[in-house]
């Protein structure tokens, strides 16, 4: 297996994120894109652990897995709050703190 | 491409790698493409179900596990509820990318570039050697209730704050 | 000794793992291609349990046939080994009778699910009398149920999905039945609580509906943290022991055994005992989390004859069942003390029953009713009658189900959508027979009546804890079937009898307005069926009540029927216990080596027979350990032997219940010249207790303002206070230095120094900021994506550095 497979993997995965992140207008499809960047660093986590043979990246991308699932908990309430408050979750509506 | 013959590197491996790896990247194109955000949410399902494929090839076993039953067990209930609870209209959508979407293709383009000259630079040519066995639960316990016992601790708080914080937030009032 | 024999088995039995994979296959099929079928996949659905249903007979009547095989080769009835015949006939013969009892083993399978640290997680059948009790009993109500539905939710816009959902609630509560190990029971018992969530929220367009599917759902998964936490110390506990026997930890049978074998810690036993009750308490409704249940009637009402009366709602009860070893000794049922099972099935069986006096919706009625039977069972297994609380399982479901079709079906056809007794029923008997006599026949059997199945499994539960000494309980028992009796006979007044008011009379825009009948008329598809089917001249502007179609009275017969034939399977009254020979588990000591596993092919080995435990009775498993190389199974229970005089003052309580009520029901609601009408208003203390019981014992609002206060306010209040105070102390004080920095600036430097070129810096800066200004435009997005540019740039920076 090259090393090279799953950081590219990684690396293609964490680029359509990103434009995920930067294209979306609905909350929840950039919360969908935010954990696509999250698993492609889990990714390479493990890639790393693998070349290593060590446990810490699994147990870093563990602690990310953890905190991806706090980060949509906490993301969704957000954005059902904001829907409730607004009826709409369109994130380019939501510019209250245009400078 | 001589590399590919060579004894060190398990084709079969790298043929179901690669046929994992395609279907992910189509799925994550279409959870930033598609017009339907439940549709959307599915093809993410793709996506991580294919990492998790990904990490049992890796050796991972625990964390595969993990990734499905944190990811496709949990998280995307989550959002299947987030985009019922929204109402988000059951079908196709129109205007689901902002105006200003362009932007993202440039920035994402010279991301990906940076990156794979990155790793093709580095690692271009080395392979890794196969893993005798899958990673042991035990190790990865060890380092979680050994070095990693702080870290443990903090992410129970964050994820105890995380529960309390969307409690407080999703409520009416 | 051993009492080899040869238990026969059969495809059925082997291969009853198929009744839940036929609706999950269904459910699958429905999701898939519902909407291009012409029915919309209802007809998938009820295909799917029919095929079920068939499988299901097959499997009872070769269970029976396996029961037969083990009794008739102990030696005893050799010729009525089959359907136990000789022992029903002659209850002397074999009540008194000395013949042992055969163990009868369940028909174990297991399959590899996964794997993990040399654990193995798998996926199986586990059949016993239970387990074939339940299969037939949710395959058969849920046939009835669908094909209600086809006709209850017809023309409703998510009409495929509501069968789906429907199915695949079915295929998890037979995977839950099935079971073969706490991982699969965890797995069909999650399936059911999503299930349930999706069809109390089926119409989820009002936001009451959304909301009692939430409340549902989070109150289930309080309890289910202790489904999580008991499954995982009995594991610990029970582990150990398992391996020593070829298993593990979860599976059914190595618990019960490791439990009843006295190797077992008598705290883990408690402790996992709690947290599995705790469990059933938030699946099966018992106080104090038994708030959600009344609520979830906000389904339609084929979902809550389903799921929240006759199945979903005893998979508690069915969990204390399948594990009773591990509650029986972890709570020390046999030893008459009391216990948490028994006090919370006792305090639920009241306060339920109280509440039920007060509801003025008819399903509000029988949701609380259902309530106070689950305590009901609750109790029976707490004081060390499990069958009788098994059979009351089953004969319950007949009941409750027929009540709560007969409730839509007054809905549906009679009340115009509503379910308000007090304003919209009344009179109804003429105009609906077939309901009333269905409805009357079920009340019959849920007051405990004689002759109808309620009398001969509740009062069964109600003998028992008396003839095992739990006599407080006996007392409860009798309360509650009194008050059951007479609320009753309090919502089949209001319904049937009296004067018809409202939509019962023939009114569509009484008080409650042509909104709220047009909305229900919408979210029933009311309209487009009525087109459908061609009875719309009943249903027309004016057209009163009328019967339902055949499709609603079908399933209300049938069910009514049952209500009462399914008591007389274990009526000591006339002298038959089918139930106490196919259903219950012998504790019966068999030698290990028979232990679980080769596919059903294993002998029974009947040890140490000893005849069947009748009153009094006090050794045996469950009492003293078994002898070395034995394991037991199960409890060997006591039996209280059936007369007519034990019987007697739940009779009169029931009769007492019944006149006293239908006294008050005349008086209050009919008009006659009562000193208790009008009570409420002019007596304080009863005033105090009707607000008390309309609040529901102000537990909501307890959970609600009191403990979501004192817990989210001051969180909430804490992080309103950093903000402010911290946060904008932060950016007020930059601000404020900043300011303070920039009059020192502009009054050493700009006004002395260089006036001029500070006046054209002051140009360039402030041009500068509009010119930057569209950069915060406060977007998220575009943040994100001169975040990520800016990292890109960074990156190759680095890179370009680095080399």
């Amino acid at each position: 297996m090259y090393a090279a497979n799953f950081l590219l993997l990684g690396a293609v995965l964490f680029s359509i994120g990103v434009f995920g992140v930067i294209a979306r207008r609905n909350a929840v499809m950039v919360l969908m894109s935010i954990e696509l960047i999250l698993n492609a660093v889990n990714i390479n986590l493990i890639a790393f652990a693998l070349m290593n043979d060590s446990a810490e990246g699994h147990v870093f991308a563990l602690y990310v897995i953890a905190v991806a699932a706090a980060e949509v908990g906490v993301g969704l309430a957000m954005v059902l709050m904001i829907y409730r408050n607004r009826r709409s979750i369109a994130l380019d509506e939501l510019s209250e703190m245009r400078g | 491409m001589s590399a590919l013959l060579a004894t060190e590197v398990n084709v079969a491996q790298n043929v179901g790698f690669y046929i994992i790896a395609a279907l992910m990247v189509y799925g994550a194109l279409r959870v930033v493409s598609t017009r339907n955000v439940v549709h959307a949410a599915l093809w993410l399902v793709v996506v991580l179900g294919g990492v998790a494929a990904q990490y049992i090839l890796a050796a991972a076993e625990f964390v595969a596990v993990s990734q499905v039953m944190v990811y496709i067990g949990a998280v995307m209930v989550l959002f299947l509820f987030g985009i019922m609870l929204t109402r988000a209209t059951i079908g196709a959508e129109t205007d689901l990318n902002n105006r200003g979407w362009g932007v993202g293709i440039p920035v994402a383009g010279l991301l990906l570039a940076v990156m794979v000259w990155a790793v093709i630079d580095e690692f271009g040519s080395s392979v890794i050697e196969e893993p005798a066995a899958p990673m042991a639960t035990t190790a990865i316990s060890d380092v979680f209730l050994r070095e990693g016992l702080v870290p443990f601790l903090a992410l129970s708080f964050v994820l105890l704050a995380a529960a309390i914080g969307a409690i407080v937030l999703a409520r009416k009032d | 000794m051993m009492l080899a024999a040869s238990l026969s088995s059969g495809w059925f039995l082997e291969n009853a793992f198929l009744i839940p994979l036929i609706p999950a296959i269904g459910f699958a099929v429905i999701i898939g291609f519902g909407r291009r079928l012409p029915k919309g996949g209802s007809e998938v659905g009820i295909a799917s349990m029919a095929l079920s249903l068939v499988i299901a007979i097959g499997t009872t009547v070769q269970w029976i046939q396996r029961v037969g095989s083990a009794d008739g080769s102990s030696g005893e009835h050799a010729l009525g080994g089959v359907f136990g015949f000789a022992r029903s006939v002659f209850p002397a013969a074999s009540e008194g009778g000395k013949g042992g009892e055969a163990y009868v083993e369940p028909v174990i399978r297991s399959w590899t699910w996964w794997q993990s640290g040399g654990l193995e997680f798998g996926l199986g059948q586990h059949i016993d009398g239970l387990a074939v009790m339940l299969l037939l009993l949710v395959a058969f109500i849920s046939l009835l149920v669908q094909i209600f539905s086809t006709e209850y939710v017809a023309g409703d816009r998510r009409y495929t999905h509501f069968f789906a959902a429907l199915t695949l609630f079915s295929a998890g509560m037979l995977v839950m039945v099935l079971a073969e190990n706490m991982i699969q029971l965890i797995l069909g018992w999650e399936i059911m609580g999503l299930c349930s969530f999706m069809l109390i929220g089926h119409w989820w367009e009002e936001a009451a509906n959304s909301r009692a599917a939430l409340k549902a759902f989070f109150t289930v998964r309080v309890g289910d943290m202790g489904l999580l936490v008991g499954t995982a110390v009995i594991f610990f506990g029970a582990n150990q022991w398992a391996v020593e026997n070829g298993s593990n930890g979860f599976s059914i049978q190595a618990i019960s055994g490791w439990a009843m074998s006295g190797e077992a810690s008598s705290s883990v036993l408690f402790w996992g005992a709690v947290a599995l009750f705790i469990a059933c308490i938030g699946k099966s409704g018992q106080f104090p989390l038994h708030t959600w249940l009344p609520d979830a009637m906000a389904g339609p009402t084929p979902v809550s004859s389903l799921l929240h009366s006759s199945t979903m709602v005893v998979a508690g009860v069915f969990l204390v069942a399948r594990l009773y070893p591990v509650f029986y000794t972890g709570f020390d049922i046999g030893g008459t003390n009391v216990n948490l099972i028994a006090v919370i099935g006792a305090i639920t069986i009241v306060i339920a029953a109280a509440l039920a006096f007060v509801q003025n919706d008819i399903k509000k009625v029988l949701a609380y009713s259902t309530v106070s039977q689950l305590g009901y069972m609750m109790l029976g297994l707490g004081v060390g009658a499990w069958l009788p609380a098994v059979f009351h399982i089953f004969t319950h479901a007949f009941f409750k189900c027929c009540l709560f079709l007969a409730a839509g079906s007054i809905s549906h056809s009679g009340s115009h959508h509503s379910f308000d007794m007090k304003k919209d029923m009344g009179g109804l008997w003429r105009k609906m027979p077939i309901t009333a006599g269905t409805w009357m026949v079920s009340t019959a059997a849920l007051c405990g009546v004689p002759f109808f199945s309620g009398f001969f499994s509740k009062d069964e539960i109600i003998d028992n804890a008396h003839n095992n000494g739990y006599n407080f309980f006996y007392y409860v028992g009798l309360i509650g079937a009194a008050m059951t009796a007479a609320y009753m006979t309090r919502a089949t007044y209001l319904t049937f009898f009296g004067t018809a008011r409202g939509a019962a009379a023939g009114e569509h825009h009484d008080e409650h307005g042509d909104a709220h009948a047009d909305d229900h008329a919408d979210d029933h598809g009311h309209d487009a069926h009525a087109d459908d089917h061609g009875h719309d001249d009943h249903h027309g502007a004016q057209a009163g009540p009328h019967e339902s179609p055949w499709r609603i009275t079908a399933p209300l017969v049938i069910l009514a029927v049952l209500a009462i034939g399914s008591g007389y399977l274990n009526a000591p009254a006339v002298g038959t216990h089918y139930f106490t020979d196919w259903v219950e588990p012998r504790g019966v000591a068999v030698e290990l080596e028979s232990y679980a596993g080769d596919e059903g092919h294993s002998e029974a080995l009947g040890l140490a027979a000893l005849p069947r435990a009748e009153e009094g009775y006090s050794e045996g498993c469950g009492y003293t350990d078994p002898a070395p190389g034995t394991v037991c199974y199960a409890p060997k229970l006591n039996h209280a032997k059936f007369s007519w005089g034990k019987a007697a003052p739940s009779i009169l309580l029931v009769a007492l219940g019944i006149g006293i009520s239908t006294w008050l029901s005349l008086g209050v609601f009919g008009g006659r010249r009562n000193p208790l009408a009008g009570l409420t208003s002019r007596f304080a203390p009863a005033r105090w207790i009707h607000t008390l019981l309309v609040r529901k014992y102000f537990l909501d609002d307890l959970y609600e303002r009191v403990i979501v206060r004192a817990v989210a306010h001051p969180i909430s209040r804490a992080a309103y206070w950093v903000n402010q105070n911290i946060l904008d102390g932060v950016v007020n004080g930059v601000g404020r230095s900043g300011r303070t920095a920039g009059d020192w600036v502009y009054r050493n430097v700009d006004q002395r120094v260089v006036d001029g070129a500070v006046k054209a810096s002051g140009v360039v800066a402030s041009e500068s900021g509009h010119a930057l200004q569209p950069i915060q435009s406060g977007r998220v997005n575009q943040y994100g994506a001169l975040l990520f540019g800016a990292a890109t740039v960074g990156a190759i920076l680095l890179i370009l550095l680095n080399i």
